[in-house]
């Protein structure tokens, strides 16, 4: 009886053992590493209807972050601020920036400045500012130095795993709480055990069950 | 296998070489013919009977695949499930197919380490019954999460979320113990295929040579060499060793779904050993249904013998048994335990809103087999055929009672209330029925229903010593009739 395969075809169960098991961890780590959202979202910097640089007014002019965003303290949400806070200043400095057209208009019109919001969060997570800013967890730690960017950009994942890490080990995040909205903030030498005390007083204790945050 | 001696190769034709024994093989047959009766159905046209069989199984295939997309889309609301019974058909189906799928390993692995040599005959389609049983059963947990594309999360894979599975959960268990025997029955099913595979090819004419290819392919350059024969047999034992103990374990996980809450009812510790025989039971139950039919259409009646179903028919009893015994010792329990929450449990079990599925269970498992006392009775082929079906109901109907009538009557008496199945319930389980008999119908048509190189082995034939010795007392090819019955004697 002649023979059915080549020769050759010897070698195809060392390729298909070697292919199933070099392939399943490849297909583990692809969607690990590509469908994640350190992949997908970081990075994520959409052109906002008003060329408002948050390097300028937050960075060099020192603007602390609560003088427009000012529910952080008492709300789940962060608000955008109104074209009212704008105009607290800007009716008064670069009136006739072209710059500022927009604001301007939105002023005259009552018609709100259409800004695109840049940290999303699944709607099947809840997350609330106000637990978070009031126990230690400071701007920068979730959004990155703000103040040296020109426009607003996403620059951690906001993944659930992301979360975690601080809610399974909020002493290596927290700081006081004056120290919230300060960029570049540099933590002293002893923070961890600072932290844990603190932790311990105020029994801070960050959820890490499902219905924590998806309820 | 057949390294038997000569004192032992009497043993093929007369048993234990006291008692006289049918032979496994009737009709006299030779090995060719025995490879021509079963391969011959794998190559000829394929019969109109085969179409009109597979029609009606994919009608049901395609119920069930409807009914299932029409779940995804909308939800787990289409089912009967409210509170307090959370578990339905989805469950009852799970541990229904997922025991039917005890069959095939039991009779492969146990039986082979057991040297039963009669389990040959049955063994090549009962794995492969067990393989469908287990897609089957797998189908059903993984719908009945509701979300089912989040199914990855019962598996240990790297995440972004960091999330990992709750090993303290008997649900995770079950994903486990059912994934790794699905996967060693499916390894075990094809090492045992690999002579048989070899064989067809052989016979496969020049001019096929797609169907060469094929086979020749998954027979994995099979040449019946002495030494491909020694690792097919080393790894053979192998596989029966690993696979034995998954017989006892996935079925006990898979009670430990139950016992492990506290739910009255459920909370047993009689549950992993009663599931066990419960699951041999009704896996019984479904060779029998399916052999009864397939020795009579391909016929098969001379390698699977009447005295191959009688031995089926008593473990059929064996289990019946022990599973009607468990069902007496819960009653017991309940009584002796003391508490009211277990004793109303199982009173209400037998008079409460669902004593009619209780007694349908009673009578199906406990009752009917009792008839397979009487040797008659358990070689009347039409009269077991009747019983396998009863089985068949009876152990779906066991689990419809430990799960539904556990749950309708929980510690909250204003949220008692009676469950009853959609449309889309029953749909479900009989699109099941549809899954399973496509595959089976496609598992009669390509592949060798009945294991050729293994009941080879146990023929008078295989014996070494088989064809010398004439007048010595020793070989048995000059008496060959002796182990036949009564009835075909002095005819050869």
């Amino acid at each position: 009886m002649p023979q059915i395969f080549p020769k050759k075809a010897n070698i195809l169960p060392h390729i298909s053992l070697i292919g199933a098991l070099f392939g399943g961890v490849f297909t583990i780590f692809f969607v690990w590493y590509y469908f994640s959202p350190e992949y997908t979202d970081v990075g994520y910097e959409p052109e906002q209807p008003v060329p408002y640089s948050h390097r300028l007014h937050a960075g060099q002019l020192g603007i602390d972050c609560q003088y427009c965003h000012n529910w952080v303290e008492v709300a789940d949400h962060s608000n955008v601020p109104p074209t009212q806070t704008c105009m607290n200043c800007h009716t008064q400095i670069r009136t006739e920036s072209l710059k500022l057209l927009p604001v301007r208009e939105s002023w005259a019109t009552d018609a709100p400045i259409p800004w695109v919001k840049v940290h999303n969060l699944p709607d099947y997570a809840n997350f609330t500012h106000t637990m978070h800013v009031n126990n230690g967890v400071g701007c920068e730690t979730c959004h990155g130095r703000i103040d040296e960017m020109e426009v607003v950009r996403q620059v951690e994942p906001l993944s659930m795993g992301w979360c975690l890490e601080c809610h399974r080990q909020p002493e290596l995040y927290l700081r006081p709480n004056d120290q919230v909205t300060t960029m570049g903030y540099v933590q002293p030498a002893d923070f961890v055990e600072r932290n844990m005390e603190r932790i311990r007083i105020e029994h801070i204790e960050p959820p890490t069950y499902c219905s924590g945050c998806h309820y | 296998m057949s390294t038997a001696s000569t004192g032992k190769s009497l043993a093929f034709t007369a048993g234990d070489g006291y008692h006289d024994d049918p032979p496994l093989v009737a009709g006299n047959l030779s090995f060719h013919e025995v490879t021509d009766l079963v391969a011959l159905h794998t190559e000829k046209k394929t019969p109109m009977a085969w179409y009109g069989a597979f029609s009606i199984a994919n009608i049901g295939l395609m119920i069930l695949l409807l009914s299932v997309a029409y779940l995804f889309w909308n939800g787990v609301g289409v089912w009967g499930l409210n509170n307090p019974v959370g578990w339905g058909y989805a469950i009852v189906n799970f541990v229904f197919w997922v025991g039917i799928g005890h069959a095939g390993t039991l009779i492969s692995a146990i039986l082979y380490l057991f040297r039963q040599k009669w389990r040959t005959a049955i063994n090549r389609s009962a794995e492969a019954m067990t393989i469908f049983a287990v897609i089957c059963a797998l189908l059903f947990p993984t719908i009945h999460v509701g979300r089912v594309w989040a199914i990855y999360w019962s598996l240990p894979i790297p995440n972004q979320m960091e999330m990992w599975p709750q090993f303290k959960s008997p649900l995770l268990w079950d994903v486990f113990a059912v994934s790794v025997y699905f996967t060693v029955s499916l390894v075990f099913w094809y090492v045992g295929l690999v002579p048989d595979l070899a064989t067809l090819r052989d016979r496969t004419p020049l001019t096929k040579k797609l169907r060469q290819k094929v086979l020749g392919f998954f027979a994995l350059g099979w040449n019946g060499a002495n030494r491909h024969w020694r690792n097919y047999e080393k790894a053979y034992l192998l596989l029966a060793a690993l696979a034995t103990p998954l017989v006892l374990s996935v079925h006990s996980v898979v009670s430990f779904d139950f016992a492990v809450s506290i739910i009255p009812g459920w909370h047993t510790t009689i549950f992993p050993p009663y599931f066990v025989a419960g699951a041999i039971f009704s896996g019984f139950g479904m060779v029998m249904t399916l052999m009864v039919i397939a020795r009579k259409v391909y016929h098969m009646e001379n390698i699977i013998t009447i005295n191959h179903l009688e031995k089926m028919n008593i473990i059929i009893l064996l289990t019946g048994t022990m599973v009607g015994f468990a069902y007496i010792t819960e009653f017991f329990i309940a009584w002796y335990s003391g508490s009211p929450y277990e004793q109303y449990a199982f009173i209400n079990r037998a008079t409460g809103p669902y004593a009619w599925a209780y007694w349908t269970m009673m009578s199906c498992n406990l009752l009917f087999p009792q008839f397979f006392w009487f040797k008659k009775l358990r070689r009347n082929v039409a009269f077991m055929f009747v019983v396998s079906i009863f089985v068949n109901i009876g152990m779906w109907f066991e689990r419809f009672v430990i799960v539904v009538t556990s749950l309708h009557r929980d510690y909250l008496p204003s949220a008692w209330d009676y469950y009853t199945p959609t449309a889309i319930d029953v749909l479900t389980l009989i699109g099941s029925f549809g899954l399973f008999f496509t595959l089976f119908l496609i598992f009669l048509r390509f592949l060798p229903m009945v294991a050729l190189a293994e009941v080879k082995m146990v023929m008078p034939q295989s014996d070494p010593h088989f064809y010398e010795g004439h007048g010595d007392g020793h070989g048995a090819a000059h008496d060959l009739s002796a182990g036949k019955p009564e009835s075909d004697r002095g005819k050869s």
